[in-house]
């Protein structure tokens, strides 16, 4: 059971100033899990994902990928963002590269492929977020959600343990997040790790294994999504499960 | 008037000998800005507090300090007290290399600002190293960025460029004036200059709207009304 443990997050505080974003958060993934955090904004969703490849360095608390201590590590951070993938919200494309080039990148800089191999895996990707026809255009040619998938794509030719996705659909209308969901629903099934900042509850609800609500830089509660919306514990969970519905629709019944 | 033709056409070759040393003279100060005001920007807007403190003081001692006066501190100052002995263009070369340095970093500083912390967020988050992301991710867009600000660099060189007469390097106006001297012309002379001045002034900024041309990014920050 134990080494199915893929990240392991203890106990993490991050404070900005005086506000604590973060204040002790630990939690364990295994392998295949898609969990989804959800919460108010300014809860510390994002500052988590963060901090777990380090864009955001924590105060204290430990971080372990397969065993191997993320934070404070003697190896380079950079070896564990290879294996950490990241969507951002913004998608954060390389404006001055095509999408093909977007996804090529860091496999000729960092995992050092020849021109050939990088360009092969690149298309590779590109054709399981379903965008093989758009490999030569540059991003501000995409649209929001072609933008993204190949963000997507970008992360994962890096061949990553677990996937991080920072509220991947936040920025594109329903159309266009429905694409983005579509290969993340994909990913999942698949059995790709990922952890997803989201509030598109049918998303969560289909693949998920695991809801996480959060509330001041704390896991309030967690449960498998069956549990967590239709009994939520806390009055709190509840009311913010009472937004969602109202802005989304019925969700998850 | 036959006579100012005459004086133009007996003088020009020596005059125009002057505007490869100026061409010389801009080109090398565009070159030394370019490269150390790159490193300025970089290492104001990513290296640690202290460094990014001791440039400041730099870009505010060069920006602060007119042309003339920064040419006399190297040239009767600086360089004798050091014992070097250095050719005038050299030192103008240095004076006006340094002083661009500092205006350049601040046009290459607000292109990497504007490009926001996402781009470098995202190379990180690949596994890129600081100085990865810096030269594929960071710079590559950052110039692209800079060339219209840049552009002024050009200009601005070419016609400070003038002021090392006052230390004799042999440029176009110092042989123009040596020519009014012996020949009591000023103005067909100094109206030659002027052409040649022009003629310069446009020739670059013709090389650099190609650049900008060339460079641009497909769907990115052109407006076609």
């Amino acid at each position: 059971m134990k080494d199915n443990i893929i990240l392991r997050v203890e106990d993490i505080h991050k404070k900005y100033g005086k506000t604590e974003v973060l204040s002790g958060i630990s939690f364990e993934v295994r392998k295949g899990d898609t969990k989804v955090f959800i919460g108010s904004s300014g809860t510390g969703k994002s500052t988590l994902l963060r901090c777990i490849n380090q864009l955001t360095v924590p105060d204290s608390g430990k971080i372990w990928l397969h065993g191997e201590e993320v934070t404070h590590s003697q190896k380079s951070i950079n070896y564990f963002r290879q294996r950490i993938g990241m969507v951002f919200q913004n998608f954060n494309l390389f404006d001055h590269l095509t999408a093909v080039k977007n996804v090529e990148i860091a496999l000729i800089k960092v995992k050092k492929l020849n021109k050939k191999q990088a360009r092969e895996k690149a298309m590779e990707e590109l054709v399981r977020v379903g965008l093989k026809e758009q490999a030569d255009l540059y991003p501000a040619e995409l649209s929001g959600g072609q933008a993204q998938r190949v963000s997507i794509a970008r992360a994962l030719a890096m061949e990553p343990d677990i996937m991080l996705f920072d509220e991947p659909t936040s920025a594109l209308d329903p159309e266009l997040t429905g694409e983005v969901l579509a290969v993340m629903k994909d990913l999942s099934r698949n059995g790709m790790t990922m952890l997803v900042v989201t509030h598109e509850m049918g998303f969560a609800c289909s693949v998920a294994n695991e809801i996480i609500f959060m509330e001041k830089g704390k896991i309030l509660e967690s449960g498998p999504p069956s549990k967590l919306i239709r009994e939520p514990r806390f009055e709190r969970t509840k009311q913010f499960l009472c937004k969602l519905g109202e802005l989304y629709g019925d969700i998850g019944r | 008037m036959n006579e100012s033709i005459q004086v133009i056409i007996s003088t020009l070759p020596f005059i125009l000998k002057g505007t490869f040393v100026t061409l010389r003279l801009v080109l090398s100060a565009l070159a030394v800005g370019f490269v150390l005001g790159l490193l300025l920007a970089i290492g104001q807007v990513y290296g640690k507090k202290i460094l990014a403190r001791a440039i400041s003081l730099y870009i505010w001692f060069f920006r602060g300090l007119p042309n003339l006066v920064l040419l006399f501190l190297f040239y009767f100052g600086l360089f004798p007290l050091l014992g070097l002995d250095v050719s005038a263009f050299t030192i103008a070369v240095i004076a006006l290399g340094l002083r661009s340095s500092a205006y350049q970093s601040q046009i290459f500083r607000g292109s990497i600002q504007s490009l926001g912390s996402g781009q470098m967020m995202a190379a990180r988050s690949l596994g890129m190293t600081n100085i990865q992301a810096i030269l594929n991710i960071i710079l590559p867009q950052a110039l692209r960025i800079s060339i219209p600000g840049w552009s002024n660099e050009y200009p601005i060189l070419l016609t400070d460029s003038a002021v090392t007469y006052a230390i004799g390097v042999m440029e176009i106006l110092t042989r123009g004036s040596l020519v009014v001297s012996r020949t009591y012309q000023p103005m067909p002379i100094y109206l030659t200059c002027t052409v040649i001045f022009i003629l310069l002034n446009y020739g670059g900024m013709k090389i650099l709207h190609i650049l900008e041309d060339k460079y641009r990014i497909p769907g990115f920050g052109n407006m076609e009304m």
